[in-house]
């Protein structure tokens, strides 16, 4: 009797899996092949109001790229503070917590928060810059915490000022893990949505004025999938396509730059 | 420079602080005309957008009412401004109140002095709990069984690769599986379980397949985490598999599932893009399964560019809810499972 429970359960849970597997499959075989049968030249070199995507590509690194220029020294320096000044104080514990739980606040209110205090007042801004600071901040933060006391001790040892043993020394060992880190956080908010809905919302035309609504991919992508039009439709399918092998490289090249540090 | 820097470093780790409080001012201020008009009535009210006469017995607007309605108005006996007393409680989701799908169809509707527009959130509301609970539902047992599956089960030769493909697809943007909801899941729903092709059930089964990898992952992840010892000795005396994975896994395990479970939780009622496409957006309760709703990310996604007044702060209302129930959860989940993890 046990022997038999046993292997039911077991053969529910690889059935679960399976069942699991066969799901995650069908969306990247169906992305596969809508995506590739879209994909042509023309995408590339014409923007949405052609029925190509380069526009859309170009804002959406754009945007992107700024999310990275405001959130990764924020993030970068506040993880630096929580390793290396607090002396694991209650603060810094605080600050941990939170933005660990606003890591997974719904990307969409803050976009209702980007709105409410820039968009509203002043013009069009993306919501991605504060979605990425937590993320930064907690990477590094974890990624310092495994570099040995010993080497901050060795620097203190000779004199150096503290600022330079955290430049020179802390961060230099932790790099490749912060960098990998930035990675990770550039691919997952390069695939939001939400945040830029009502932020920076889209733009038919190739713009890099930020104070007009600007090109955005993921934008484009949730309105052209919802058109009648097919063709609009078929041009959305290649945009998430391309997302998606751009957000998976990303996440490969971060797996694969963590495999080479362990090796050494 | 030394205190230069320790001072800058301490001010951006306070961004994070200061960004979140923000947060929740900012919301709250911006819903507040909207909570001082509707009060707490408005997490109990199923009607967004609709206009109605500001004399509570006129409220339904049955054939007869309406005609009363038009009586009361040219006779200038309307009640003045009573503050809301609309029943809520005699079931108004099947009641003759119009509830319209499209939300242009009323706008303007509150200038008149005689009319109102009401805003209240219980829709959107019951909509998030229930397509989160369909997601919860379908995807915990999928994702245990892939856990269990590839620390427990399959060969390494499987469960190396496969464990990659799980954490790859984890990584992919909500949208995609919104767009493969659309298309391929709700149409294939539909012809099993009939109903169209986007409805709660959809909407709940394409988040519960979004949250599959998130939750699998971490959980093979603390599954992992059991030392062999403990399993070997199991083993050792006889027990079969299963009762090794239930009666020492498992509970060795049991903070870090239960973890990643409420973390998938709080992603799957926050989620926006995959929902959009697949619930319908339309304000009506669900009676069966198949019937199509909306959620309160997705009355945000649709409604909030076109919004203005007293419909913005409403929808900031509603943004402040899903906020403080996500903020609940996730605090929930960090301070009480994940507390002594390290």
């Amino acid at each position: 009797m046990r022997f038999l429970i046993n292997k039911v359960v077991l053969f529910l849970s690889t059935i679960a899996a399976i069942l699991g597997l066969v799901f995650l499959f069908w969306i990247l075989i169906t992305l596969t092949i809508k995506g590739l049968g879209a994909i042509n030249t023309h995408i590339f070199t014409n923007d949405l109001v052609n029925n190509g995507l380069r526009n859309l590509l170009v804002g959406q690194f754009v945007l992107a790229l700024i999310a990275v220029l405001i959130g990764v020294p924020i993030g970068v320096i506040g993880g630096i503070y929580l390793q290396e000044y607090s002396f694991g104080n209650k603060y810094a514990e605080i600050i941990r917590n939170l933005s660990d739980v606003m890591m997974s606040a719904p990307s969409i209110v803050i976009g209702t928060f980007v709105y409410a205090v820039i968009v509203n007042p002043v013009g069009h801004m993306n919501g991605w810059a504060i979605m990425m600071i937590p993320i930064v901040l907690r990477t590094t933060d974890d990624m310092l915490s495994l570099v040995p006391k010993e080497l901050r001790e060795a620097g203190v040892a000779i004199g150096a000022p503290k600022y330079k043993v955290i430049f020179d020394i802390v961060i230099k060992a932790a790099k490749v893990g912060i960098m990998t880190g930035l990675l990770l956080a550039f691919a997952r908010i390069i695939g939001e949505t939400a945040p830029l809905l009502f932020t920076s919302g889209n733009n038919e035309y190739f713009t890099l004025d930020l104070n007009h609504e600007f090109p955005s991919l993921t934008v484009a992508i949730y309105n052209l999938a919802t058109m009648p039009d097919k063709s609009l439709v078929d041009i959305a399918w290649a945009g998430a396509f391309i997302l998606t092998v751009f957000v998976l490289l990303i996440n490969l090249l971060g797996r694969y730059i963590v495999k080479e540090k362990k090796k050494c | 420079m030394e205190s230069f820097f320790k001072r800058l470093s301490a001010l951006s780790a306070t961004t994070i602080l200061l960004i979140l409080t923000s947060i929740f001012v900012v919301l709250f201020l911006y819903a507040k005309p909207a909570i001082k008009e509707y009060g707490l009535k408005f997490l109990i009210d199923p009607r967004w957008d609709v206009v109605v006469s500001s004399a509570p017995n006129n409220v339904k607007m049955t054939t007869s009412s309406l005609n009363q309605n038009t009586i009361n108005i040219e006779n200038g006996t309307i009640p003045t401004d009573s503050d809301l007393d609309i029943p809520t409680d005699n079931d108004i989701g099947d009641s003759s109140v119009d509830i319209p799908a499209d939300n242009d169809l009323a706008i303007g509707g509150g200038s008149s002095s005689n009319t109102k527009v009401i805003y209240g959130g219980l829709i959107p509301i019951v909509g998030t709990i229930l397509s989160t609970i369909l997601a919860m539902v379908f995807a915990v047992p999928v994702a245990m069984g892939i856990a269990v599956f590839l620390s427990e089960i399959a060969p390494p030769f499987i469960s190396k690769p496969v464990g990659v493909a799980i954490e790859l697809l984890a990584a992919i943007p909500s949208i995609i599986y919104g767009m493969w909801g659309l298309f391929y899941f709700g149409p294939f729903i539909s012809h099993i379980f009939g109903g169209g092709s986007v409805s709660l059930l959809v909407a709940g089964l394409v988040l519960g397949i979004m949250i599959i990898p998130f939750m699998a992952s971490l959980t093979r992840d603390s599954m992992n985490t059991t030392p062999d010892v403990l399993k070997e000795s199991a083993y050792a005396i006889g027990a079969t598999k299963f009762e090794v994975i239930k009666d020492v896994i498992f509970p060795y395990a049991k903070k870090g599932i239960i973890g990643s479970m409420i973390l998938a939780l709080g992603r799957a009622l926050g989620e926006t893009m995959a929902v959009a496409f697949v619930i319908g957006g339309v304000f009506s309760f669900p009676h069966k399964l198949t019937d199509p709703t909306v959620s309160i990310p997705v009355v945000l996604a649709n409604n909030f560019a076109e919004s203005s007044g007293m419909s913005l702060n409403a929808l900031f209302y509603l943004a402040l809810i899903l906020f403080l129930i996500s903020f609940i959860v996730i605090s929930f989940a960090k301070f009480y499972f994940l507390r002594d993890k390290k």
